[in-house]
């Protein structure tokens, strides 16, 4: 009997040490309370205790356990060792399309989720709640003197004239170490062949790579970066400082990260998770929408210039190893020289 | 007149010639059809006596070759059958009258006068004794320029008389000659038409004289 | 224990009704039957369209696929998988192997067996919870290793084929309802039209006179034959038997007539030839006896006539002021012989419908009557009035009229009236009369004037 116990207990031990890697842990609600919603997420803990205590609020009662993990980690805790969580959040729509392509997602249905329009939702399993574009952010003091590039092309031929005064100030994305840079630059190349020309331009100028959009700008504000490549802009607008830099959104294009949820297979608190994914998304769309992402896009550009990243099979391709590979492989030859 | 009488019995057939004698008519008889056309073929008819059952064809096949033949003669059909269904049918036939068998002889001579008085009769039968004409088709008596009309036992009674002038009837042949046997007149009833035709008379040369315990007799003045 | 004279047809289902429910079930059966044509033809193509996509897929994978540098690369269409979540959100996995080597996608799929390149297989299964349409391609692709065999695996969800199908399915259903529908209207029509000949010779048979017993001539179906040919038969043997009937009593009046004819004959040539006093009485006596057994004879036959005709009333518009003139002129020569004057009164228009020989028999007897029992330049006159309501024939004489309170006894068979004697007569005639009219819907009075003689009136209803 003591035999069973302890191998029991070893084996929950074991499962713990070779866990995903959590970068950090709230629990919200009171302790007396009763059912706990484990939710797994890419955002900061500050980015969406709003959304929580809200939660709480009309919940009472209820608690909510919040987990943060990089994206890849969050997929690893739920598709290799089936961690057992209510709800995922994530800014990775590739990897949280493959969660639910691979049956580890519940489908949901509510009358919120049947309020979503179309390309907010997949399977409804995968459901949108974000609209975050990806910007480039000017540092102000740096063009100073020089005109505000409004495209890829501008800041093609800004940079080409300008050699000297970029060189070494520009940053961007490491798309082998950020997923979500891989995500923007992949969804780059499927809009416009210009992708590849700024990468060369920034390569040659000695481009530094981020591994996440608060570094690159946070480097911005201290003068380090003139310029910010592919920054999620909703990261810039909830800054206290927005007067040191410019927020661009491309009129080429400008590529628009969908942050999404989704309830994985191994949830143990169904309900509570459905209800937190209600109130998550029910202020999301509609009339009177306060996205999460802070950025009123409709206000800053045209519906047509907008490319909205599709949730669906197509994110999966750029996951293909042989495909993920090559793209890697020619984006290293562009920037790294 | 001249009587064609076709009819299969004979028993009946030879009574009603010898009947019809009497009256001083001439009647020949056909059995059968075939004899029938035989005589029409020859002999001119005043009347044809027909009867509709016999032994080679029913009388309507005759009545009907007798029409289209186109032939004047009038026909009187005798039947024995029952008159609701027949009578129609004969008479479209073109038969000009019938009568239902037993022959009431009256009846056959009054129906004859009618028949031939209806095809206005070519041979006029006119007698003439003194000043007063007769037509006994007509039952006309005319007296100088004055005609006078007979009701038909007043012109039975004088055609009894004028057929054999001077000759005496008694009261009770008279009345075996107006009456038909299913009336029961008195002998009083002859002197009332004797009578009348007297007042009828009355103006011409001709008288009807009462022989007395004898009977009446038409007597020229 | 008698049978009823007229029995009513036992009906026994309808022709139309069984026609109706026999192409309703046809149709019905013939629906269901459309219903999963359709269902499978259409499941075929949607299956066919869907197995289409997946291969365009496969194949676009396939052709991706080239050696670089030594090594296999397979820069997979960003379509490749898009196109197949194209039109509803659908799971999508894929495989890629070389020869039994995995290179890329969901190791775990299962590959359908021996796909060619020139044709793709296909296989349904389950796969991470889900049913899955795969389909596979395959290619020879030469490494540096050599020759292998290189094959893609597509699968795809069945959302999107399964909501085309439930579509499918509610089409196939109303084209089902439809043609259900389209061949009830028909059947309807059909059946309609199918009776109509047999109630067009309803039609015939029934608007006929009862005397009308020709053979149907109308033209009618094929399979109606038959049972005209029946029809024709039986009314022919019907035909038959009533003339036969016909032919008996006229038989019967020819048998009896004929030796009264001869006896009377005989009797009147000896009445005109014999002058004894006596024996001319018993002549007298003999002829009347036999006038009086003739005449009974006479009404006998004819009220058996009257009778058979009665069974089966012949109902044509009769003109009666016609029939009045036509009687009349017969019977005149009877009233001139007895120097009574047949007066033709008030004639008004006036149609009954029924049976023209009976309604002159009927007046024909009155007529004998009213000259039988009339003295000598008695009055008969004759009448036809109209009120637009009733038709009266009436025939009134100047003799000495009905016996009084007797017409009852008078109507009766054989009784004759007690005020007459001497004159031949049979109370069957007023019977033949009064059935006759009763017959027709009518009625039939006797009075007395007030001025003396018989009035005898028929009433008819104005039609």
């Amino acid at each position: 009997m003591r035999a069973i116990v302890l191998s029991g207990i070893l084996t929950l031990w074991a499962a713990w040490v070779s866990a995903f890697e959590v970068e950090d842990r709230a629990v919200f609600g009171p302790e007396a309370a009763g059912d706990t919603i484990k939710v797994i997420s890419t955002a900061d803990i500050a980015y969406f205790e709003p959304m929580i205590r809200s939660f709480l609020d009309r919940a009472p009662g209820l608690r909510v356990d919040y987990t943060v993990a990089s994206s890849s980690e969050l997929m690893k805790a739920i598709q290799d060792e089936r961690q057992s969580f209510d709800l995922a959040i994530s800014s990775a729509m590739d990897l949280q399309t493959k969660l639910a392509n691979d049956g580890l997602a519940q489908q949901h249905f509510s009358d919120v989720t049947r309020s979503l329009p179309r390309w907010a939702t997949w399977n409804d399993m995968v459901f949108a709640f974000t609209q975050e574009p990806a910007a480039i952010v000017l540092s102000r003091a740096a063009f100073a003197d020089l005109p505000i590039p409004r495209s890829r092309q501008d800041l093609i031929q800004l940079l080409r004239q300008n050699p000297e005064r970029f060189r070494g100030r520009i940053g961007t994305y490491d798309v082998r170490i950020s997923g979500l840079g891989y995500l923007f630059a992949t969804q780059d190349t499927r809009a416009s062949e210009t992708f590849w020309r700024l990468t060369e331009v920034m390569g040659a100028l000695g481009a530094r790579l981020y591994c996440c959009s608060s570094d690159m700008i946070e480097d911005v504000e201290r003068g380090d970066l003139a310029i910010a490549y592919n920054v999620l802009s909703s990261y810039a607008v909830t800054r206290a400082d927005t007067d040191r830099f410019h927020i661009v959104l491309p009129q080429d294009f400008t590529t628009v990260m969908l942050r999404s949820l989704l309830i994985p297979v191994t949830a143990q608190n169904r309900d509570g998770a459905a209800r937190f994914a209600d109130h998550i998304l029910s202020p999301s769309f509609g009339p009177e929408a306060s996205p999460l992402a802070g950025v009123d896009l409709t206000a800053l550009q045209a519906e047509s210039t907008l490319h909205r990243i599709r949730l669906g099979p197509g994110l999966l391709v750029f996951l293909d190893q042989f495909k993920k590979r090559s793209f890697l492989a020619e984006w290293q030859s562009a920037i790294v020289q | 007149m001249r009587f064609l009488l076709i009819e299969d019995s004979e028993a009946l057939a030879s009574a009603v010639v010898e009947r019809l004698h009497l009256d001083g008519h001439v009647v020949d008889h056909a059995g059968d059809l075939a004899t029938a056309w035989d005589y029409v073929a020859t002999t001119d008819y005043d009347l044809i006596l027909l009867d509709i059952m016999l032994p080679d064809g029913d009388g309507r096949s005759f009545l009907e070759r007798h029409r289209s033949a186109d032939a004047s003669t009038p026909v009187i059909v005798l039947t024995a059958r029952s008159e609701v269904s027949d009578r129609v049918g004969l008479l479209d036939l073109g038969a000009d009258d019938y009568m239902v068998k037993p022959i009431d002889f009256s009846e056959l001579e009054a129906r004859c006068r009618a028949v031939l008085r209806r095809r206005g009769g070519e041979a006029r039968n006119l007698i003439t004794l003194g000043n007063l004409g007769f037509d006994s088709l007509a039952g006309t008596l005319k007296i100088g320029g004055e005609t006078v009309q007979l009701r038909t036992r007043e012109l039975r009674l004088f055609e009894v008389f004028i057929n054999a002038p001077g000759q005496i009837f008694s009261k009770s042949a008279l009345v075996d000659r107006l009456f038909s046997y299913d009336e029961d007149p008195s002998e009083n009833a002859i002197e009332v038409y004797v009578g009348r035709l007297r007042r009828r008379l009355a103006g011409s040369d001709v008288g009807i004289t009462t022989v007395r315990g004898l009977g009446y007799k038409l007597e020229q003045t | 224990m008698s049978a009823p004279a007229r029995q009513d047809p036992v009906s026994q289902g309808s022709i139309r009704r069984r026609l109706l429910l026999v192409q309703l079930a046809g149709a019905a059966a013939l629906a269901v039957l459309l219903y999963f044509v359709v269902l499978s033809v259409t499941r075929q193509v949607a299956q066919q369209s869907q197995d289409n996509v997946l291969a365009a897929s496969a194949l676009s994978i396939l052709g991706s696929a080239r050696v670089s540098g030594g090594e296999i690369v397979i820069d997979l269409p960003y379509s490749a998988l898009s196109m197949l979540d194209s039109v509803t959100d659908e799971r999508v996995f894929y495989a890629i192997w070389l020869g039994d080597e995995f290179l890329s996608g969901y190791q775990d799929l299962p590959r359908p067996q021996r796909p060619g390149e020139a044709q793709p297989a296909f296989l349904e299964a389950a796969f991470l919870g889900a049913q899955v349409r795969i389909a596979a391609v395959e290619r020879p692709f030469s490494t540096d290793l050599g020759n292998e065999q290189l094959s893609v695996s597509v699968a795809q969800t069945l959302t999107g084929r399964d909501q085309t199908m439930a579509r499918i399915s509610r089409v196939a259903l109303g084209v089902g309802a439809g043609f259900f529908a389209l061949s009830a209207v028909l059947a309807l029509i059909v059946a309609q039209s199918t009776i109509r000949p047999l109630n067009r010779l309803t039609g015939a048979v029934s608007r006929r006179g009862p005397r009308d017993l020709r053979p149907v001539s109308a033209p009618v179906p094929s399979e109606m034959v038959p049972l005209v040919a029946s029809l024709n038969s039986f009314m022919k043997r019907l035909e038959t038997s009533l003339s036969r009937s016909e032919d008996f009593i006229a038989e019967a009046a020819h048998r009896v007539r004929t030796p009264l004819a001869i006896v009377r004959t005989q009797a009147e040539i000896v009445q005109r030839r014999v002058r004894d006093e006596d024996t001319r009485n018993a002549v007298r006596e003999m002829i009347h006896a036999v006038d009086e057994s003739s005449r009974t004879a006479g009404q006998l036959l004819d009220h058996a006539m009257v009778v058979f005709r009665l069974d089966d009333l012949a109902c044509e518009p009769v003109d009666l002021p016609a029939l009045v003139r036509e009687t009349v002129s017969q019977v005149g020569v009877l009233s001139e012989m007895r120097d009574i004057d047949l007066i033709l009164g008030r004639m008004e228009d006036a149609v009954v419908e029924g049976d023209a020989i009976l309604l002159q028999n009927a007046l024909r007897n009155l007529l004998d009557n009213a000259i039988k029992y009339c003295p000598p330049l008695a009055e008969v006159t004759v009448s036809v009035r109209n009120d637009g309501n009733e038709i009266c024939l009436q025939v009134s004489d100047t003799g000495p009229g009905f016996p009084e309170g007797g017409k009852r006894r008078l109507v009766q068979r054989f009784s004759r009236g007690d005020n007459v004697s001497g004159v031949v007569g049979s109370g069957l005639g007023l019977t033949i009369v009064e059935d006759v009219t009763v017959a027709h819907g009518g009625r039939f009075t006797i009075d007395n004037n007030d001025g003396g003689g018989a009035c005898a009136r028929l009433f008819f209803p104005a039609s």
